[in-house]
């Protein structure tokens, strides 16, 4: 009612964030896909002559150990750093909302052993999992995501399954059983399409966590092997270089992860909030 | 009974500045005298809930305020924090719709009826002697076990019955009640009225009720003020309103009210109600009202006085009406 | 005689061991209209949502138009032919439309589903049903939120009646509204009864509303229906405590509260 109203009204200001938000990523996604174009030079290109040497007019933000350029280490590093997390949300989400749609949708043992499942995998260290697979695959882009796609299914699972649980107890869809409409139809093309904004919410928010995930594996070596750039290995690499006294090797990098980081989450904030207005 | 207790004088209510700026309430003024037993009835939109809740301060921040509330001859807007929360631990006491919003799931009832007490700076076991006798008043069986429990433990209207007793602790002179029943199942919203009606009278404090349902407010209170789209568009005894309503709403909503003693099937209103945001120039409600000429789609009627009532109607004194 | 077209004998469900319904029999005239009453707890939700086909009963039998529909239906053929027979306005206008779907598909998805029409008869029937409560172009354009309460409600009925059902469960379809906008819903719901023989139940709680929307009542209390008669008799000559009890809750002027508490009383030595 009137309260409600007030409140709702009073939260608009914060779109302002959210539009921010999605400019910030935007600009992220041209400088991922047009990377050759921007970076000044090559992300390989040694010279040992330019090492560690600070920002300059040629290398905006020096160079690292070997004197390749990091800003174009960086401007390459997006595309690993935004197509991992990528890939990783999306098998998560598809796999999640599936999950969480059936054990809702189903209830009975169908939920219980779903729910259990998902809790036992939620309970598994995401890193540690990660871990195994690349000792048995490999490193690489693909494990570390397969690995992580995994750990992060049980998130969005049990959202999925809470949110279908309360549209499921609102009218309008017993109103489409008292039609007479088979209950995978109502599933599929009621109560789906009213979950998914919110799993989306929280998808935006895991595409910063899964970057995040997947720099530390990098960082720790299971990721996207040397040389190709990637942010979390740039990290690593620039650790050492931090002991001679050249800070922006590690420091550009771990910038960038929180930026995107932060701008993933205030944009899937944004949908949240932008969803709950709606509700009404 | 005595002089006002509160007073609300042409008060305006806007909502904060940017995109969502937008006027809720237009200069509605009302009394509560002491003692006595004011309706503010009013559907959806109207702004009833928002009068009330401004007698308290509790309004968004940056909300714009025109116009006086004045409690016990102080102006409550001018007021600073500090004053305006020993204010509603002592003067005022407020009970709201949902019982179960209102209280706090995890603690003990005992504390929350004593809160205000043990705040005045009465001793703990005065004050849970206290909170038994008062939960007793409200009918709950075995008061003093009642104190110990958490209210999950009590169905809504037990609950309601208990948020009745935690705004009665203070002893306060003036309590505000927003549809405290309209929760409730019917037989528990009688028992619950008949409770609250009861102690009202025996200690003489003034109230101001506001409920949608006109015989709800009929049945309990002394003078009744109808609110549309932010306004006030009556203000009459009871009975003279429910004999004789002077405003075309008033005279509308009593025809869509269906009743047990009544043989005529209600009559609904053409059109929704509107807030003060989307109401045109001129009378808000001509755009629903049977007797609107063009005058009123240009003139604003103001609240006047016609016999023993106030009316906003640039028709009321014709004859129309009867 | 003719067949009732509504008939409900010794219905029964539990939740959790606790009787929500404890041997309810209702009946219902082609055209007729019956109002169930009762408060939280009294087993009327449960009822409605039995009647339609959500909830499966424990025990008991319901038969519409003579067919037996004791059971939640199975298969499509079933599932539409009850659909046809029986449909259902719900309490809370807001929940009850889907959020994403606009009023003049709401109201198609039925006529899909039910009936082999060309696009055009279908967009025309839609128009029907729509005009017949009293919505226009405007309204079929647009999503449910940009709607209010009694639009919305008004929608609902729409799409209910798209079906073409001899029963309509109203389940509390008026008490989430303003009154004045109650009141206009009322008068829809009789018109539309007069013109289509449809034949409704109103669940309801308000003894005032059952007054001027049913020719006769039942009254449910605990699962159990405790008074059943013309409308006019329940109210005027109630023989139950608990119908008293109703009776005098309902708030009006010069209404004296006191009563309540030794209604109360009397329920309670014969419950």
């Amino acid at each position: 009612m009137t309260a409600v109203t007030l409140h709702r009204r009073y939260r608009l200001p914060a779109d302002n964030l959210t539009v921010a938000g999605v400019a910030v990523l935007a600009v992220l996604v041209a400088v991922a896909i047009l990377a050759p174009l921007v970076a000044p030079h090559d992300p390989l290109a040694i010279d040992f002559s330019a090492a560690l040497s600070g920002p300059s007019s040629d290398h905006l933000l020096g160079a690292d150990q070997s004197g390749r350029d990091v800003l174009s280490r960086l401007i390459f590093g997006a595309r690993a750093g935004l197509l991992g997390p990528l890939l990783v949300v999306t098998l998560s989400t598809v796999a999640g909302t599936l999950l969480g749609v059936l054990a809702a949708w189903c209830g009975g043992v169908v939920d219980a052993v779903l729910s259990r499942g998902m809790d036992f995998v939620f309970a598994f260290p995401a890193l540690l999992l990660a871990i195994t697979l690349v000792a048995m695959f490999g490193p690489g882009l693909s494990a570390p995501v397969v690995a992580m796609s995994i750990a992060y299914t049980p998130y969005v699972g049990r959202l999925a399954r809470g949110v279908a649980m309360r549209e499921m107890s609102r009218p309008y869809i017993h109103a489409y059983r008292v039609q007479g409409w088979s209950g995978w139809t109502i599933c599929l093309r009621h109560l789906v399409p009213n979950v998914l904004p919110l799993i989306f919410a929280q998808s935006a928010i895991n595409f910063g966590y899964a970057l995040m995930d997947l720099a530390a594996l990098s960082f720790l070596g299971f990721g996207t092997q040397p040389p190709v750039p990637d942010w979390g290995a740039m990290i690593n690499e620039g650790a050492s270089a931090l002991l001679q006294g050249a800070m922006l090797p590690a420091l550009a990098p771990g910038a960038a992860v929180v930026i995107t980081v932060v701008a993933f989450s205030t944009v899937g904030e944004g949908i949240a909030d932008r969803v709950a207005r709606r509700q009404r | 009974m005595g002089g006002p207790l509160l007073d609300i004088e042409e008060l305006s209510v806007r909502l904060p500045p940017g995109q969502a700026a937008r006027p809720i309430l237009d200069a509605v003024s009302l009394r509560v005298s002491q003692g006595e037993a004011v309706g503010l009835v009013g559907e959806s939109g109207s702004g009833k809930s928002v009068t009330c809740r401004a007698v308290l301060g509790l309004l968004p921040e940056r909300t714009s305020v025109g116009g006086r509330i004045v409690v016990g001859g102080q102006d409550v807007l001018a007021k600073p924090a500090a004053w305006l929360r020993e204010f509603r631990r002592r003067r005022v006491a407020m009970i709201f719709q949902d019982p179960r919003a209102s209280v706090n799931p995890v603690r003990r009832v005992g504390d929350f009826v004593t809160e205000g007490l043990r705040a005045g700076g009465t001793p703990y076991k005065q004050a849970l002697a206290r909170a038994e006798e008062l939960l007793e008043a409200v009918g709950i069986d075995d008061p003093r076990s009642a104190l110990r429990r958490h209210p999950h433990e009590f169905s809504g209207g037990m609950l309601q019955r208990v948020m009745i007793a935690g705004a009665l602790a203070a002893e306060p002179d003036l309590l505000l009640a927003d549809e405290p029943t309209t929760a409730l199942d019917v037989t528990t919203q009688a028992e619950v009225i008949a409770i609250l009606s009861h102690l009202r009278t025996a200690r003489g404090m003034g109230m101001l009720f506001v409920t949608h349902d006109l015989e709800l407010a009929a049945a309990i209170c002394d003078r009744i003020y109808v609110m549309y789209a932010g306004r006030i568009v009556e203000a009459q005894a009871t009975g003279g309103l429910f004999t004789r309503p002077r405003h075309p709403y008033t005279a509308g909503l009593l025809a869509a009210t269906p009743r047990l003693e009544s043989d005529q099937p209600p009559h609904g209103v053409a059109g929704r109600p509107l807030s003060l945001a989307e109401a045109p120039d001129g009378c808000a409600f001509a755009a629903r009202c049977h007797l609107a000429e063009d005058r009123c789609r240009e003139h604003r009627p103001a609240l006047e006085v016609l016999g023993h009532a106030h009316v906003a109607c640039l028709r009321a004194e014709e004859p129309v009406h009867d | 005689m003719t067949e009732n077209v509504l008939e409900v004998e010794g219905l029964r469900k539990s939740f959790g061991g606790r009787p929500a319904v404890d041997g309810v029999s209702i009946s219902l005239r082609p055209g007729g209209s019956l109002a169930v009453v009762g408060e939280s707890g009294s087993g009327k939700t449960t009822t409605a949502r039995m009647l339609v086909g959500l909830e499966a009963p424990d025990a008991g039998r319901i038969s519409v138009q003579g067919r037996d529909r004791s059971r939640k239906p199975r298969g499509r053929a079933a599932r539409l032919s009850r659909a046809r027979e029986i449909q259902m306005v719900f309490q809370d206008p807001y929940l009850s439309l889907d959020p994403r779907i606009t009023v003049a598909e709401c109201v198609e998805e039925p006529l899909r589903l039910h009936f082999g029409l060309s696009r055009q008869e279908r967009r025309a029937r839609r128009d029907e049903l729509l005009d017949l409560v009293g919505l226009g172009e405007r309204e079929a354009a647009v999503l449910p939120r940009r709607l209010s309460g009694g639009q919305r409600q008004r929608v609902a009925i729409a799409r209910a009646l798209a079906t073409e059902p001899k029963v309509l469960i109203l389940d509390e379809a008026t008490s989430a509204l303003d009154v004045s906008i109650q009141a206009q819903i009322l008068d829809l719901l009789a018109r539309i009864r007069r013109e289509l023989d449809i034949a409704y139940v109103f669940i309801t709680h308000d003894l005032a509303l059952v007054r001027h929307a049913a020719s006769d009542s039942v009254v449910l209390y605990r699962g159990k229906v405790v008074e059943s008669g013309p409308t006019a008799q329940v109210l005027s000559a109630p023989e139950h405590p608990y119908t008293r009890l109703l009776l005098h809750s309902v708030p009006r002027p010069g209404w004296n509260p006191a009563q309540i508490a030794a209604d109360r009383r009397a329920l309670q030595e014969i419950m």
